[in-house]
């Protein structure tokens, strides 16, 4: 057994611990423990990445309990992928962060340590009530972080959210039941066998039980009609909280493309295909929504913020097209627009920090410090969100687009993508412009912050170019990972392989 | 025993939710708690219900009760109970920020 699965998990659990314990110790101690534990996430993750490149998953039997009784952790591809994502956009935030950020309120590090937890816990965990755990932990983590540095719009934000979220947290636990009810099982792998010969009889509940979830997910990943919280929740984040909530969105998505594809994918019996005819229509309006949403900000960090919830709809409904191809386009989108998701926050941070009272907002005559520098990072982001040649977002559209090139709703994608990312440019020029060209003769402020905050937001702008240029590489990455997907069985036989390990005191280790 | 569970549990969720609704901090948080209670009934009787049987092992005994939902609730208890205590405590917060005790915050007294 492969200790190597557990580290994503225990880095930011042991390094949150010890946080915990050194919480006078000053901010240095503190900056060092969040610093190294993150990077050394990332290299974690990158190892993994290397390692199920092949093909072949990592699963981790806790406590060596065999598959559908106890805990398992699985990586394959996704997995791997998730993380490393998780872990660059990690490293950058808290870059961001410990200029001065993080001294805003109490324990940044360790409330940031506890979000990883629960982020990569659910890109690993094989089994439906360790995800509604993970997902709690890294609820929980959010609204601290949400919290910090205080302020009247933060509080109302926290609140909409930990109600929301309170609710939804009861809808999955009455899924996860409904589900339990007719199966007798939370094993993702034990669950895409069961469900697949599960009579019709009993097949009401278990859809009930599907859809629930898809209810559950859509609230994390801010789906149109439960996603309205999001907006003013991300425009009154911190800078580099709201850069690492960029993940987030992607943790629901994740969850809809691993639960629901594998446990309720094509040949699950009465369940087969259960959200295929929900996908495609809640994307296509999450991302009509989020358009206008984009279209009618006046502030920067919620036009951002409106973009987030653009680029989980776009995900959706490429998922709704239902093929290989799709999820592979899907999965080099997500690449793409969580980075420079993340990456655009922190530079509105810097934007808002150099303009003073105007703040990040379009409708004030106010220069920035540092035009050319802030104008040049703008330009790049804007590129690459709005996806325009010739950055990676440019190249996921099109993968997007030649994948529902024959799916009959075809032109339903085509009209809505093509739109939206049109008048996206529209929005974006004229942010743009208010910022850095209609500024009038106001008075320059001084630059509110170094140079390290500049180098994370580069560092997250910059990853969309640098998956332009190493654009093969990563879309033979995501056409492998999606393959992987579709043939349910390599993730049902490499976690249900080991029923013949049985934990017995008089054996010595793992195997 | 079915029926009374179930009729038991749509009666707390509908309770739950009317609270809900009311979007005043207070009845929200009885709400979300109502709302626990009945999803901690639900999963419980998802391992099926029994009369008789022993809690968890007995000798002898021809159907066991089934553990797991058991230690599910276990586990949605606790985590419910300190989603509730850091909801009441920023509630509190948004009642000194704001002056008010509505979920909106608005600004209106």
């Amino acid at each position: 057994m492969n200790h190597l699965v557990l580290l994503p998990v225990l880095i930011p659990l042991l390094s949150g611990s010890l946080l915990l314990l050194t919480g006078r110790a000053g901010k240095t101690v503190e900056r060092s423990i969040g610093l190294v534990a993150t990077v050394a996430l990332l290299l974690v993750a990158v190892v993994l990445l290397v390692r199920v490149g092949g093909g072949e998953l990592m699963v981790y039997y806790n406590g060596n309990w065999p598959a559908p009784y106890g805990i398992v952790l699985v990586v394959d591809r996704l997995s791997a992928l998730m993380l490393t994502l998780a872990a660059v956009l990690a490293v950058a935030s808290l870059l961001y962060a410990i200029n001065g950020d993080d001294e805003l309120g109490p324990r940044f590090h360790l409330l940031f340590q506890m979000q990883l937890l629960g982020i990569n816990g659910a890109f690993l965990t094989g089994d439906l009530f360790n995800l509604f755990v993970f997902f709690e932990i890294l609820l929980i983590a959010s609204y601290a972080l949400q919290l910090h540095g205080g302020g009247r719009t933060r509080v109302r934000a926290a609140l909409h959210i930990v109600v929301l979220n309170l609710a939804g947290s009861a809808i999955f636990l009455i899924a996860i039941g409904a589900i339990y009810a007719v199966t007798g099982t939370l094993n993702l792998a034990d669950l895409a066998v069961k469900v697949a010969t599960t009579g019709v009889e009993q097949a009401g509940l278990l859809r009930a039980g599907g859809l629930l979830l898809l209810v559950v997910f859509a609230l994390k990943a801010a789906l149109v009609p439960l996603g309205f919280w999001l907006p003013p929740a991300y425009a009154a984040a911190s800078a580099p909280a709201a850069a690492l909530f960029a993940i987030m969105t992607k943790v629901g998505v994740y969850a809809i493309l691993r639960v629901h594809g594998l446990v309720f994918g094509p040949d699950a019996g009465a369940a087969a295909s259960l959200l295929t005819p929900w996908l495609l229509p809640i994307g296509l309006l999450t991302v009509v929504v989020a358009t206008l949403g984009v279209l009618a900000s006046r502030e920067l960090r919620r036009l951002l913020a409106h973009l987030i919830v653009l680029s989980a709809g776009t995900l959706i409904l490429t998922l709704g097209l239902d093929s290989e191809a799709a999820t592979s386009a899907a999965l080099y989108y997500t690449l793409n627009s969580t980075l420079v998701g993340g990456g655009l926050f922190l530079l509105a941070d810097l934007i808002a920090r150099e303009r003073g009272e105007a703040q990040a907002r379009l409708d004030r005559e106010q220069t920035v410090a540092r035009p050319a520098l802030l104008g040049t990072l703008f330009f790049v982001g804007a590129v690459g969100i709005a996806g325009l040649p010739p950055l990676a977002g440019f190249a996921a559209k099109l993968y997007i687009l030649q994948s529902a090139f024959l799916h009959t709703g075809a032109s339903w994608v085509f009209s809505v993508v093509l739109l939206s990312g049109l008048l996206v440019i529209i929005a974006l020029s004229r942010a743009g412009s208010a910022l850095f060209w209609r500024t009038g003769n106001s008075a320059v402020l001084e630059a509110g912050a170094g140079l390290l905050p500049a180098i994370a937001t580069t560092l997250l702008l910059f990853g969309t170019a640098a998956l332009m240029l190493g654009g093969g590489m990563a879309t033979a990455f995501t056409q492998a990972t999606a393959a992987q997907l579709a043939d349910r069985t390599v993730y049902i036989d490499a976690v249900m392989s080991n029923l013949s390990i049985v934990p017995s005191p008089h054996r010595e280790g793992g195997s | 025993m079915e029926a009374l569970l179930s009729v038991l549990i749509g009666v707390m969720i509908a309770s739950a939710v009317y609270l809900l609704l009311r979007a005043r901090i207070f009845p929200v948080v009885l709400g979300l708690s109502l709302l626990g209670y009945a999803v901690n009934i639900f999963l419980f009787a998802s391992g099926r219900l029994q009369l008789g049987s022993a809690p968890l092992v007995e000798h002898g005994l021809a159907q066991l009760p089934d553990p797991l939902p058991q230690a599910l609730v276990l586990t949605a208890i606790v985590i419910g109970f300190g989603m509730t205590a850091f909801l009441v405590v920023l509630a509190l917060r948004a009642l000194r920020e704001f002056g008010n005790d509505a979920v909106d915050g608005g600004d209106k007294p």
